[in-house]
C-alpha cells in the first residue's frame, strides 16, 4: 500500500527524522493559513506539494495548463494562488500516465536552503534476503540513471536482521556521502531514525530524495524534504494506524471494488478480459493473448478457494471496463471446483445480460462437470482445450 | 528415487484442524501419503479421521509417530513462528503453504534458520508431490494442496514459483504419457527457503530425474542466479518458461514476489539468461511440455 508524502513523514518524524516543518492543506485558504502560521516561526520561503502517489510532481503539468506540482513561493499570498492552481485540477507527471491523477490535497512546508542533495532509500534486497540501506551523493534525480552511469557512487549497507542497523553502519553510510564533523553524528542518528521507520511499519521501500544538507541561519543540518513509502501489503493487518492512511482516490475504482470482494484485480489498458486462478497462471493468460495479438484488459486472480458470489462479482467487475470486448476465463481446478466457475459464470452472464464474446476453458477437477452446465444455460459461448486455442479464439472474437 | 519425499516419508500437518488444513490432509491421505500427525496446541489426543493422532507440539508429535516433514496450514499472523518450531524440532522438511505472511517475518525466519539443516520450501507456494505408481499416481507422497490426479510417476522433475500454472505444466505431462519424478513449488514470495537453484541441482544428482520444466515469473534474481550455474553444471535437458512479460512496472502482480522493481525482474532479463544458458525456452504457457520433450 502506498502512502503519500506527508504521511510518510509524519512517520519519519515519529522516529527522530528531521522534516521541514509544514501542514497539509485541502483548501486555498487553508494552505494560506499554514504559510502564515511558519512566518510567524520566520520562515520565509515556502513549498507547496501536490499530494498523489506518484513521482516526478516538481516537472508535471495540470491538464489546466498550470505548470509544476511542486512549486515555491515567497508570501501567503503566491501560496494562495498556487494553491488554487492546484487543488481540484489533475497533475500529469511522467509517472502518472496520461490521464493523470486529482490533486485534492496540498503539503505547505517551509522551502529550505539547501547545500547538498543525497539519495537515500530502505528496502529489501531479494539476492540476500536482507534489508539494505542505500545511499547516494547524487541527490534529486533518478536513482537508475545512477545506477546505470555511476553505479561507484551508490553506497549499500546490508542489515543482518539478528542485530538490526548498527550505529557503525550509518557512520559508514555518513562518512561515504562525504560529511564531516557534527554532521556524521547528525546523519547516523538520522539514518537510524529511517531505518527504524522501515522496519517498524513493515515498508517495502523507503525512498528519500532528496535528503538534504540546508543551511539554518548559517549551521548546517540535516532534513528529509521528500519521502516516499509503501508498506507490504501482507503487513497491513497489525497496522491499523497505517491502514486509516489509505487514500481510495488514489486507486483505479474497479480495483477498489474488487478489493471489497477478495478478489485480486489489476486494470490494464487492452480489450480482452481474463478470470483465471493463480497469480501465475493469469499472468500467463495475460502473455498468451498478447502472443497471439490480443490485448489484455486485466489481470484478475480469483484465487482457489473462489465461491460462486465472488465468481459473479468477478465477472461484473470486468464488464463494467468499457473497454472490454471479449473475455477469457481460464481455470485449471486444483482446489478450485470448475462447477462453481461454471455456474458464478452463468449467474453473472444472466444477471447482467451479457452479450460480449465469451472464451471458456476449464481443466481439472470436476471439469466435465463445469463444461456441462455451461452447454445447459445455452449461453453464447466458446469452449477451448488448450491454453493456445483459447488465446487464439478470443483474440479473433476481440477483433473490432 | 525422486528427491525430497518419497512414498515412505513421513509427514505430520501443522493446522490440520482448521477447514484448509483438513481438507487437504484428508486428500493427501486419500493419494496414499504417510500422514502421521497433526498439530494443533491444545488438542492433543484427538484423532483426525480416526486414525491420525494430534499432538499439541510439533517435538511431540516427531518424537511421538517418527515425522520428518511438515506441512504447514497455519494463518499469515502465525505461520513465522510454525516454521520455526518445525525448525527447532529439527524436522527434515517442512514446507509451508500459507500465502500472506509478512516480508519482515520471513527475514527473521531465514534469518534464524541459518546453521539449522531443515529445508523449507515455500511460503506462498502449492507444496510437493513425487507420484506413485498407483492408478492417477495414487501411493505417492502430496504435501500441500496440488491435484494428485493429475500426476504420473516417471522421470520429469518440474520447479516453479506459481501453483496452477504448474498444474498445467504436468498436466501437459501426463497427457502426453510423459510422468514427474518430483514436483515441486518453491512459492510466489519475494523471501522463500528454497530457490529454482537449489531444486535443481537436487534434480541433476537425481538419477530418476531425466529432464526438468523450470516455471518462472517477474521479480527477483532467482532465474538468472539459476540459469548461470545451469549453463556450467547442468547435464539434464531443461525447457524453462516465464510469466508475466504482460505485467506493467511497479505492480504486484498477485504473488508478493511478482513484482517488476527499479526496472529490475523483467520477463525480458529472465527470458534472455535463459536462452545463454542453453535452456530451451517455451514462448506460450501452452507448450511447456512440448518444448521439454523436443529437447529430449
Amino acid at each position: 500500500m502506498n502512502l503519500h508524502e506527508y504521511q510518510a513523514k509524519q512517520l519519519l518524524q515519529n522516529h527522530g527524522v528531521p522534516i521541514p516543518a509544514g501542514d497539509v492543506s485541502d483548501t486555498p485558504e487553508g494552505a494560506r493559513a499554514v504559510t502564515e502560521s511558519l512566518i510567524g516561526q520566520g520562515a520565509a520561503l515556502f513549498a507547496v506539494k501536490s499530494q498523489i502517489h506518484a513521482g516526478g510532481r516538481g516537472k508535471g503539468t495540470f491538464k489546466s495548463g498550470f505548470k509544476g506540482g511542486v512549486r515555491i513561493c515567497r508570501t501567503a499570498d503566491e501560496v494562495y494562488e498556487v494553491a488554487k492552481g492546484m487543488l481540484g485540477n489533475v497533475l500529469v507527471t511522467k509517472q502518472t500516465g496520461a490521464e493523470g491523477r486529482l490533486v485534492r490535497t496540498l503539503l505547505v512546508t517551509v522551502a529550505p536552503k539547501i547545500k547538498k542533495e543525497f539519495y537515500l532509500a530502505v528496502l529489501l534486497d531479494r539476492a540476500t534476503s536482507r534489508p539494505v540501506v542505500m545511499a547516494s551523493t547524487e541527490g534529486g534525480v533518478d536513482i537508475e540513471e545512477v545506477a546505470a552511469r555511476t553505479p561507484e557512487k551508490i553506497f549499500k549497507e546490508t542489515i543482518d536482521p539478528a542485530v538490526g542497523f548498527m550505529p557503525y553502519q550509518a557512520r559508514k553510510v555518513a562518512a561515504a556521502l562525504g560529511l564531516k564533523g557534527e554532521l556524521i553524528g547528525q546523519c547516523a542518528k538520522l539514518l537510524i531514525g529511517v531505518y527504524r521507520t522501515w522496519w517498524e511499519s513493515d515498508a517495502s521501500m523507503l525512498e528519500i530524495n532528496p535528503l538534504c544538507v540546508v543551511d539554518n541561519d548559517g549551521k548546517e543540518s540535516l532534513l528529509a524534504v521528500d519521502a516516499k513509502l509503501s508498506v507490504d501489503d501482507n503487513a497491513l493487518f497489525r497496522h491499523p494506524n497505517i491502514q486509516g492512511m489509505r487514500d481510495l482516490g488514489e486507486e483505479a475504482p474497479l480495483e477498489i471494488e474488487a478489493s471489497k470482494h477478495g478478489l485480486n484485480y489489476i486494470k490494464l489498458d487492452g480489450s480482452i478480459a481474463c478470470l483465471v486462478n493463480g497469480a501465475g497462471l493469469a499472468m500467463a493468460t495475460m502473455d498468451i493473448i498478447q502472443h497471439f495479438g490480443g490485448s489484455p484488459a486485466n489481470f484478475l486472480d480469483v484465487g482457489g478457494g473462489a465461491t460462486q458470489e465472488q465468481v459473479t462479482a468477478a465477472f461484473k467487475i470486468i464488464l463494467q471496463d468499457p473497454a472490454v470486448r471479449a473475455i477469457l476465463v481460464n481455470i485449471f481446478g486444483g482446489i478450485m471446483d470448475c462447477s462453481v466457475i461454471a455456474n458464478g459464470i452463468v449467474a453473472a452472464a444472466r444477471e447482467t445480460k451479457m452479450t460480449l464474446p465469451l472464451v471458456v476453458r476449464l481443466e481439472g477437477n470436476n471439469a466435465e462437470l463445469g463444461k456441462k452446465i455451461l452447454v445447459d444455460s445455452n449461453l453464447a459461448l466458446s469452449s477451448a482445450g488448450s491454453m493456445a486455442d483459447a488465446a487464439q479464439k478470443v483474440v479473433a472474437a476481440a477483433k473490432p | 528415487m525422486a528427491i525430497l519425499v518419497t512414498p515412505q516419508t513421513k509427514v505430520l500437518v501443522q493446522g490440520i484442524t482448521g477447514g484448509f488444513g483438513a481438507r487437504h490432509a484428508r486428500l493427501s491421505l486419500t493419494y496414499g501419503t504417510q500422514v502421521v500427525a497433526g498439530v494443533t496446541p491444545g488438542k492433543s489426543g484427538q484423532l483426525f479421521e480416526d486414525k491420525v493422532p494430534i499432538f499439541d507440539t510439533v517435538a511431540e508429535a516427531a518424537r511421538q509417530t517418527g515425522a520428518t516433514a511438515s506441512a504447514i496450514f497455519v494463518p499469515p499472523a502465525f505461520a513465522a513462528d510454525a516454521i520455526l518450531e518445525a525448525v527447532d524440532a529439527d524436522l527434515d522438511l517442512v514446507v509451508c503453504i500459507t500465502e500472506g505472511i509478512p516480508v519482515n517475518d520471513m527475514v527473521k525466519v531465514k534469518r534464524a534458520m541459518e546453521g539449522k539443516r531443515t529445508r523449507l520450501i515455500g511460503p506462498n507456494c502449492p507444496g510437493i508431490v513425487t507420484p506413485g505408481a498407483g492408478k492417477d499416481s495414487q501411493g505417492g507422497c502430496r504435501i500441500g494442496i496440488s491435484p494428485g490426479y493429475i500426476h504420473k510417476q516417471e522421470n520429469i522433475g518440474v520447479v516453479s514459483r506459481s501453483g496452477t500454472l504448474t498444474y498445467e505444466a504436468v498436466w501437459q505431462l501426463t497427457s502426453r504419457g510423459v510422468g514427474q519424478s518430483t514436483c515441486v513449488g518453491i512459492g510466489g514470495d519475494p523471501v522463500n527457503g528454497t530457490s529454482h537453484l537449489d531444486i535443481i541441482k537436487m534434480f541433476n544428482e537425481d538419477p530418476d530425474t531425466h529432464g526438468i520444466i523450470m516455471i518462472g515469473e517477474i521479480g527477483g534474481s532467482g532465474e538468472e542466479e539459476a540459469a548461470e550455474w545451469i549453463r556450467h553444471h547442468c547435464r539434464k535437458p531443461i525447457a524453462g518458461f516465464i510469466a508475466g512479460a504482460t505485467a506493467p512496472p511497479g505492480r504486484r502482480m498477485g504473488h508478493a514476489g511478482a513484482i517488476v522493481s527499479g526496472g529490475k525482474g523483467t520477463a525480458a532479463a529472465k527470458i534472455a539468461a535463459f536462452q545463454e544458458a542453453g535452456i530451451h525456452v517455451a514462448t506460450t504457457p501452452s507448450d511447456m511440455a512440448e518444448t521439454l520433450l523436443r529437447a529430449m
